[in-house]
């Protein structure tokens, strides 16, 4: 007994004095069980393997070592709420959220806003917080959805020939039966007014696994392209009911989060000629990806169970998320100096990220996602979508980054925050004020 | 020997109709209630505040509605998930559609619209009984969910679907804190209890169990089985109306009809079968067991932070909590009141058990 409690005070004691020395906390809440398993399990094993890799080779941020801690939230609102109250506070302070769901950073906004700690939201919603004048905490960074949506119409007329060829044309938008679903209907339906194409927007419940009705009305309307907004299971079970009537999966559409390898696996034959959107390009063909490998992996330090995932969308998404992190964190120690640094000042450092084609290839990621710039009114700082055919076994590029048409996006984004400045009853930041 | 009720007499009625009648466990409650209402709010850290004990205390509500129903009346429903949706979005309509709304009379409004929709839904347990009322339950949970993500008026047209719950006070004084919150949370919490044991004890609580234990025979003696059956559902819905209206404005701040799905539903049943059915103080000790637990295992899996791989780990946890279901059910089926209640009679008796 005696030495049980020896031993657990000893254990506590390098807990403790670990995290004495100048560290820049990151909370990893991430979702390991549960439903969306497969894909969480990758994209934070890319997110620590990549913070590891900076503390391995260069020793951390300006010399200020990253230090992270994981908290299960199992994609669930009040796991998710816990977690945030866990690590807030933990090891001098939480630097940035980034939890992978839509109704988990819903429901720690206010709180985010509260405490001062920034939540990235790096390729979903809400879309209308790339204003940072109302949304001070937070960041859609790269693309939000309805960047995307344009993007996808865009996709759609270069594949037609011309956005002129849009005139006329028939699409349908398949969307999941849920608020993450129906969030691209406002913003599609001003792209077809302003494209002059005709839009028929067709739900399908959640979760998904029942779309025979669906892709019957489908294969009556005789779409030119089915625009998939679709999540987990309906990704699938869309392009298997595609097969079975007959309708050409080289005309559906995806946004990313239908852009993984298990949602095209799951599909098998099916999933063949299918597009999707993405933010952040797969392989190992990128330096990062492989210098990752050789200095973590080769230490033994790796994160994924399997070494095989390295290189999948899920996992460089993850070093993506990782890499935007750290280039804030970089970007605020340029203005408060090399130290452990509050989330307000890691705020402000997410506000300054620029990563050009310059850096880009110094980080080795050259094209493997958009560049990226953020400003004080600007927190998306791209808008940029590339788009991806599933080849049977990868996913081949089909386009070059287009930028989302900010024509359609912005007067629904001003919309939006004046609706949501009012509810609030807050004022906007002066953006000039600041520097 | 602590706990002995020698020397107590009961001289009055009142006295003999108390809710404890023993003088040990007045004190213990008036210390927990101390505990809570006094030193929690004051001495504990924001984390354990909102981040454990106002969940706790939220679901213990709704556990609390569903034992209603399905502990002391017999009826057993899937649908606990779904009245807990309306009447988180039936409070929201009332605060954002009537400015000026006082928090509290949104929140009893919002109850009594889950319990107006409970009835609707309860109607199938005049007929039928047992695992088909459960899927009549079910069809609840499923036609509820749905409708709030059809119809955009129910969550005022945002194009999400989530939408924020707006800012809250009582009598001016602002409810933002989570030392505020929690004492929101807990001072409903703590009353709703007390009236649902008072409601179990007094005649309404009795007719239900009469029906619970036989239908038939409770109807022959002359108990109303359309209004004892509605009852329950209305009372019990009510119940999981504001403890939804609670989860979406205090734990959350948001309103999704997601939130509230089948899982959960699930989640509160699991409650109930763990803390013990039929019994107030089960719903509490079966919401800390589902609510805590897998907090508490992670937690103690945080030590292990470096040395195992954190996969195997998050794995880990999900085996031993569903162990723990198992090993329970086994050790006391009747649910954690019951072994409460055992240990009590051991106390009582200790250290000389002959």
């Amino acid at each position: 007994m005696k030495q049980t409690v020896i031993a657990a005070s000893l254990v506590l004691a390098t807990i403790a004095g670990s995290a004495l020395a100048a560290d820049q906390f990151i909370p990893i809440p991430s979702y390991r069980v549960g439903p969306y398993a497969s894909g969480g399990a990758k994209f934070y094993g890319g997110m620590i393997d990549y913070l590891n890799y900076v503390n391995m080779k260069e020793g951390g941020v300006g010399g200020v070592k990253l230090t992270y801690e994981e908290c299960e939230t199992e994609y669930k609102n009040d796991r998710g709420v816990e977690c945030y109250e866990r690590l807030k506070a933990k090891n001098g302070g939480a630097s940035a959220f980034n939890f992978m769901s839509t109704g988990i950073t819903y429901a720690v906004m206010d709180r985010a806003d509260k405490d001062k700690i920034p939540l990235m939201t790096m390729g979903f919603g809400r879309a209308d917080a790339q204003d940072g004048r109302a949304f001070k905490y937070t960041f859609p960074l790269i693309t939000s959805y309805w960047s995307q949506a344009t993007a996808k119409i865009q996709f759609i007329g270069q594949r037609l020939g011309g956005m002129d060829k849009l005139r006329g044309k028939k699409i349908v938008n398949l969307y999941h039966g849920s608020a993450y679903g129906k969030e691209t209907i406002a913003v599609l339906d001003a792209m077809a007014a302003k494209h002059g194409f005709e839009l028929k927007h067709i739900e399908v419940p959640a979760p998904g696994t029942e779309q025979q009705s669906q892709w019957l009305d489908i294969r009556r309307e005789r779409p030119d392209f089915v625009v998939l907004r679709s999540w987990g299971v309906m990704t699938p079970a869309a392009l298997k009911s595609a097969q079975k009537v007959g309708y050409p999966r080289e005309q559906i559409v995806s946004n990313w989060w239908g852009g993984s390898e298990e949602d095209a696996i799951a599909a098998g034959e099916a999933a063949k000629g299918y597009i999707a959107g993405s933010f952040a390009l797969d392989g190992k063909q990128f330096p990062l990806i492989q210098d990752i490998e050789k200095v973590v992996y080769g230490a033994g330090k790796g994160n994924l169970s399997d070494k095989g995932y390295m290189g999948t969308v899920n996992y460089n998404r993850g070093v993506v998320s990782g890499i935007l992190m750290v280039e804030a964190i970089r970007a605020a120690q340029k203005k408060y100096g090399a130290k452990t640094l509050t989330g307000d000042q890691i705020r402000w450092g997410m506000e300054n990220i620029n990563i050009d084609a310059k850096r880009q290839q110094a980080l080795g990621v050259t094209d493997m996602f958009p560049q990226v710039r953020t400003s004080c009114q600007n927190h998306e700082g791209s808008g940029y979508t590339r788009f991806m055919q599933w080849d049977g076994k990868d996913w081949k590029p089909v386009s070059g980054w287009i930028k989302a048409d900010t024509s359609v996006t912005l007067p629904l984004i001003k919309a939006s925050v004046e609706k949501y400045v009012q509810e609030k009853g807050i004022t906007l930041r002066d953006c000039n004020a600041e520097k | 020997m602590f706990y002995r009720e020698s020397g107590q007499f009961k001289s009055s009625y009142a006295a003999d109709s108390a809710i404890f009648t023993i003088a040990q466990d007045r004190v213990f409650i008036a210390a927990l209630l101390a505990l809570s209402f006094v030193a929690i709010p004051g001495l504990a850290s924001d984390y354990l505040l909102s981040g454990i004990l106002i969940p706790f205390l939220i679901l213990s509500l709704a556990a609390l509605g569903l034992n209603i129903l399905t502990g002391y009346a017999g009826q057993l429903s899937l649908g606990s998930a779904a009245f807990m949706a309306v009447g988180a979005f039936a409070t929201y309509n009332f605060m954002v559609r009537l400015p000026g709304m006082p928090l509290l009379v949104a929140l009893f409004l919002g109850g009594l619209c889950a319990a107006l929709v409970g009835v609707a839904f309860g109607l199938p347990s005049l007929r039928i009984k047992g695992f088909y009322l459960a899927v009549a339950t079910l069809a609840a949970q499923f036609f509820i969910e749905w409708v709030f993500t059809k119809f955009g008026w129910f969550s005022n047209n945002s194009s999400s679907g989530v939408i924020s719950a707006p800012a809250m006070q009582i009598f001016g004084y602002p409810i933002d804190s989570p030392a505020s919150k929690y004492l929101l949370t807990l001072s409903i919490v703590a009353f709703m209890a007390l009236a649902a044991k008072n409601m179990a004890r007094a005649s309404i609580g009795r007719a239900w169990m009469a029906v619970r234990d036989m239908d038939v025979a409770a109807e022959v003696i002359g108990i109303p089985m359309l209004r004892t059956k509605l009852l329950a559902f209305a009372i019990s819905s009510f119940y999981c109306g504001v403890a939804g209206a609670l989860y979406a404005f205090v734990l959350l701040g948001t309103v999704d009809a997601q939130a509230f799905d089948l899982h959960r539903s699930f989640q509160i049943l699991f409650m109930i079968i763990i803390g013990g059915v039929g019994s107030i103080l089960g719903s509490f000790l079966g919401a800390a067991f589902i609510v805590l637990l897998p907090i508490g295992l992670n937690l103690i899996g945080q030590v292990f932070h470096g040395a195992i791989s954190t996969q195997f780990l998050a794995n880990l946890e999900m085996m031993l909590f569903g162990g723990l279901i198992i090993f329970f059910l086994i050790v006391e089926p009747h649910g954690l009141a019951r072994l409460w209640q055992i240990s009590k009679e051991k106390l009582r008796v200790w250290p000389f058990p002959h």
